[in-house]
């Protein structure tokens, strides 16, 4: 994912989105990325599945991801070919899970507060760049410490851990 | 340096003399847990190349979220994680019969003090009242501590809290653990250890302490922690024979917010739809009609939960537009409930008694909720769609005012 943009039309949501809207129990005897996308965020907007396009992305409030350890939500949300999260702040288990699995995410109060739903963005997810496209505005997410740089660029924690255990 | 009792485990697990809250360290966990999402955690453990994992003796793997299996595919995944236990030499499996993995977990000595523990489960948090750091993480991460026997972690800030008082009659650790959430939101602890103190903490059983530790997730803590105390030693006495070390946190040691409890006026607490941190004194949710009750889960399903239940319906009727759902935590709690007569007592009030795990919990299945339907639940999540339908409630309770709410059809005004 090093050095590539990422561009889309936003979904944006508020506070507290937890892991039974983002893909509920019902389906989590999946881990299938095909399986999980139709569902992704049903309980909470049952157009999202069928509005999304390769490449969109999720704007949202405080604690996204809260709830339950399910790593079938950062998987349903890769899945239906989100390119990126941006958020206030997320609730931690699903922070891990998404760099574990190579979903960008951000975290960029000032840039939720300036981008809109349907808003067209861009996102340079190495610099943590991200610009409206839409309407004026730019705005720098915090940087991920090294340790974390590095599992993002081998993409994901299963390419990471690979690559340490043949060296 | 004075340190809190997060940064003094994490920096023994991660061979460093100390560590302060934000740094970033590679620690190596005491043990780790998996329940039936080791089918995924096997999953990426071979993705990752791995063979053997790093020690079978500090793998605990029940199964517990939707047994017996309620599908051809969960099926399969238990048949994939026995296959797997057996051939890593994985000793403390525990399959269908056990119980619910946190309980399990506490129950068998599979937590001691001052260890680091990683599981798979959100919940994982619970171990904090065996005064241990425990925290959820994501099934791919599980692999590759499977794999090598290390894994980042953040050392948290930490969070005091000091509890006093004496509960009023009726009134329990549950409410308790309620109202904190209610007043530090559901974000209020992201990324943060919680320590509890005071008198009230110190009189409090540790089932009542597993509680707190386990509602504390829905605050966002990464860990929660009763310290090292009498009640502590004497519930391992029962269960272990390992050698353990307690930590305490220094008495200045650095705490980044101080909360101060009394619980003297405390009533009891419901969450209300959809979010846990929606909580109102139980008068305000009084007369909401509920279909179902649900007394049990890794939060609420420990005998001492079930006697209240019981006290409570002995020699009454549930409801006849109630379904009661009661959930014993383990096969243990089942047993002793048995002995004791509680189930009997549940049974003629026309209580269902599922067998231990997770189900209805999480909407996995057993007791899925129609459209419109209202649960009143002793477990630890409301969401939208948690036990079902996204246009069924959900709320949150402790097992008195559960049970009844399971007599009166209602979310009883006050509690007799």
């Amino acid at each position: 994912m090093e050095g590539e943009i990422l561009r889309g039309r936003v979904f944006k949501y508020g506070d507290s989105i937890d892991t039974d809207v983002i893909i509920p129990a019902r389906y989590c005897t999946s881990y299938h990325p095909e399986e999980l996308a139709p569902h992704c965020l049903e309980d909470l907007d049952a157009t999202f599945a069928g509005r999304v396009k390769p490449g969109d992305i999720i704007v949202a409030g405080h604690n996204f991801g809260c709830g339950s350890s399910r790593e079938n939500a950062p998987i349903a949300i890769r899945g239906a070919g989100v390119s990126c999260v941006i958020a206030r702040s997320f609730a931690r288990i699903f922070y891990r899970n998404s760099i574990n699995i190579g979903l960008p995410i951000l975290i960029a109060p000032d840039a939720v507060d300036g981008i809109e739903d349907g808003d067209e963005i861009e996102v340079d997810p190495t610099t943590g760049t991200i610009r409206n496209l839409t309407r004026d505005g730019s705005w720098q997410a915090a940087p991920f410490p090294p340790e974390v740089q590095e599992i993002i660029q081998a993409g994901g924690l299963v390419g990471y851990v690979r690559k340490k255990l043949s060296s | 340096m004075p340190h809190t009792i997060a940064e003094k485990i994490l920096a023994a697990r991660s061979g460093l003399h100390e560590v302060d809250a934000g740094e970033l360290v590679t620690a190596h966990p005491d043990r780790v847990m998996s329940h039936d999402n080791a089918g995924l955690v096997i999953r990426q453990f071979r993705a990752i190349g791995a063979d053997r994992v790093f020690d079978p003796a500090r793998i605990i793997i029940p199964l517990d979220h939707r047994v017996p299996a309620e599908s051809e595919r969960t099926a399969a995944a238990h048949k994939s994680i026995r296959e797997f236990v057996r051939q890593q030499g994985i000793s403390a499996f525990y399959d269908i019969r056990e119980g619910i993995c946190h309980q399990v977990m506490v129950e068998k000595g599979h937590v001691l003090p001052g260890e680091l523990i990683l599981g798979t489960d959100s919940h994982t948090t619970s171990y904090g009242c065996l005064a241990a750091a425990s925290s959820g993480i994501g099934a791919t991460e599980m692999a590759a501590v499977w794999a090598t026997g290390e894994l980042w972690l953040r050392v948290p800030e930490t969070i005091r809290i000091e509890v006093r008082g004496r509960f009023r009659p009726g009134v329990a650790p549950k409410d308790l653990a309620l109202h904190l959430i209610g007043k530090l939101t559901a974000r209020g602890a992201d990324y943060k250890s919680v320590e509890y103190y005071g008198p009230t903490i110190a009189e409090m059983p540790v089932s009542g302490r597993f509680t707190l530790c386990n509602m504390a997730m829905e605050m966002g803590a990464k860990f929660a922690i009763v310290p090292f105390d009498g009640r502590t030693r004497e519930y391992l006495t029962e269960r272990t024979e390992g050698d353990y070390t307690p930590v305490a946190a220094d008495p200045d040691a650095g705490f980044a917010e101080r909360y101060e409890i009394d619980v003297t006026d405390l009533v009891p607490q419901i969450a209300m739809p959809h979010r846990v941190d929606n909580v109102v004194p139980l008068p305000e949710a009084a007369g909401i009609k509920v279909d179902q009750v649900v007394i049990g889960s890794c939060t609420n399903g420990r005998i001492d939960d079930l006697e209240i239940a019981a006290g409570r319906l002995k020699g009454r009727s549930v409801s006849s537009s109630v379904r009661l759902l009661v959930i014993p935590g383990s096969r243990s709690v089942y047993l002793e409930a048995v002995r004791r007569g509680v189930l009997e007592t549940l049974l003629e009030a026309g209580a269902v008694i599922l067998n231990p795990g997770c189900g209805p919990c999480l909407g996995a299945h057993q007791g899925i909720l129609a459209p419109g339907e209202r649960c009143l639940a002793t477990t630890n999540r409301n969401f939208k769609g948690r036990m079902g339908s996204t246009e069924a409630e959900v709320y949150l309770c402790s097992p008195a005012v559960a049970a009844e709410a399971a007599l009166i059809g209602e979310i009883p005004e006050r509690l007799g």
